[in-house]
């Protein structure tokens, strides 16, 4: 029997980091992630877990320890937001180029400046390119979910790479749902052991890591992390089919809500994917024929299955919490845009909307209205403007 | 994908060179540049970073060795009699220690070409 509990986003994370029990923790306190690694100090603190702690100076350290725990042959975990993601940056590429499968918590903030603590997506999709698979998660359910999977995608033999689980913050970091919890000893036989084939503490068979690598060789190193981002899909499905099989909540590349014969659909991560559910469930009684897909994972991009998938509607409403800055369109506006082109997707008509940059509210009434200029799109056939802001004064 | 568990030496030493042979392909390369064992440094030609070359003039050798400790590649070769012979030049890369601290002028340092 599942454990029935209320949670908020971070409780659920640090909850699921006791279950797993890692080696190594270090992080550094940032706004709304800060509870995650102070529920887990109370769990050290307490002998609940025999994890190794580190109290350390900044978020560079944080990552720089946990790199050096992963490469030792620990299984290290951290949790950050925001700035303290982006003092990390050089550090995240260096856990992935030296494949090692740390697990993050990403608490999504949006990045100073002007200084604000709120939600958005800036953080993490800043580090999209840095070599992290990324999960994103709509609920305090899913944010632990996504995390107790996490050791085994990045962990996999074909993969090796680290893991950012994100949630948005304050949004589902701080508000308390119901949640069903799985048992400890079930969490630590599906999660297992950390065996690393190679590692630094291993005396029988000694090894160095992170060398001089130059031109001769970096371009073969990293082609073979991408190939690892390629092959990290199939484990994500089979790692959440095996999840699936243990709790009964299924997870794919995406979701799909009430798509099937949908003539319009909204593309959004995280948790505004809630709040257009209860959007396509109002306009579904209207009679209006809406829906949604919502990504889980963002790296690897799903480029085929998310083209396929689109490919059936008339008009498609991509909507980012965060700008690109590249007068052209929100991050995952032009991966889907470039996803549908490469797979020769291109009937539908697709915009952008840029929203909720800084925490500012997406309101229902926002969402029905994306869905209502795409219904009349789709009738028209016509689009006056891709690239577009909702919720900004204008 | 990955280096072979390698508990013999001999083992060791060919996988090692597969691993970092210059033309190893992306799907033999060790993961993250992992290096699987000491040594190897040897196959890292770094004397093509030289702009300044050392000339050994053996007729002025005395060799009293005092370019050897001081030279921080390891570049200058003692023959099985204990007597240094001419550089490593595919590992020195050029500083002009060896130069600077012999006194009997048996070390030039020119220009490279």
């Amino acid at each position: 029997m599942a454990i029935r509990e209320r949670l908020s986003g971070n409780e659920a994370t640090a909850f699921a980091m006791k279950q797993i029990n890692p080696d190594v923790v270090a992080a550094f306190p940032i706004t709304p992630s800060t509870e995650v690694p102070q529920y887990f100090s109370t769990y050290v603190a307490n002998g609940e877990v025999d994890t190794e702690f580190v109290a350390v100076e900044s978020e560079h350290s944080a990552m720089s320890a946990c790199i050096g725990a992963q490469a030792a042959g620990a299984r290290a975990m951290t949790a950050t937001s925001a700035n303290g993601l982006a003092l990390m940056w050089e550090l995240l590429y260096i856990a992935s180029g030296s494949r090692l499968p740390i697990v993050m918590a990403c608490i999504n903030r949006a990045l100073s400046g002007p200084i604000n603590i709120h939600n958005d997506h800036s953080d993490s999709m800043g580090a999209r390119d840095s070599g992290w698979i990324q999960l994103y998660s709509e609920n305090c359910q899913e944010a632990y979910d996504n995390m107790l999977m996490a050791h085994r995608i990045g962990e996999h033999h074909d993969v090796l790479l680290p893991v950012m689980v994100c949630q948005d913050g304050f949004i589902t970091s701080h508000a308390i749902e119901n949640i069903e919890l799985l048992e400890d000893e079930k969490v630590k036989a599906f999660v297992g052991e950390y065996k690393p084939q190679y590692f630094l503490l291993n005396k029988e068979n000694p090894i160095s890591v992170g060398p001089l690598d130059h031109f001769t060789h970096y371009f073969e190193h990293k082609r073979q992390q991408a190939e690892a981002m390629k092959n990290a899909k199939k484990v994500i499905l089979e790692v959440s089919e095996e999840f699936y099989r243990l709790t009964g909540r299924k997870y794919g590349l995406f979701e799909e809500y009430k798509t099937d014969d949908a003539e319009v659909c909204i593309v959004v991560l995280n948790s505004t994917a809630g709040t257009t559910k209860f959007v396509v469930d109002k306009m579904r009684q209207e009679g209006k024929k809406v829906g949604l897909i919502k990504p889980r994972v963002y790296r690897p991009f799903p480029v085929d299955e998310i083209a396929e998938a689109l490919a059936k509607f008339k008009a498609v409403a991509v909507m980012d919490k965060a700008d690109s800055f590249n007068a052209a369109g929100g991050p995952l506006f032009t991966d889907i845009t470039s996803a549908m082109f490469s797979k020769e997707v291109f009937g539908p008509k697709v915009i952008n909307y840029i929203y909720g940059l800084g925490g500012r509210d997406v309101r229902t009434d926002d969402i029905e209205l994306i869905y209502n200029k795409l219904l009349n799109i789709a009738i028209s056939g016509k689009v006056d403007s891709v690239y577009n802001y909702i919720g900004v004064r204008e | 994908m990955s280096i072979k568990d390698c508990s013999d030496v001999k083992c060791r030493v060919e996988n090692l060179e597969k691993v970092i042979s210059p033309d190893v392909s992306w799907k033999d390369i060790t993961i993250g540049g992992m290096i699987a064992n000491a040594g190897n440094a040897e196959l890292f030609n770094t004397g093509d970073w030289r702009s300044m070359k050392p000339i050994w003039i053996k007729d002025k050798c005395k060799q009293c060795l005092l370019c050897y400790p001081v030279c921080p590649d390891t570049s200058i070769l003692i023959d099985n009699e204990g007597k240094r012979t001419d550089f490593d030049y595919k590992h020195c890369k050029g500083c002009g220690i060896c130069a600077k601290v012999c006194p009997f002028k048996a070390i030039d340092f020119i220009e490279e070409v």
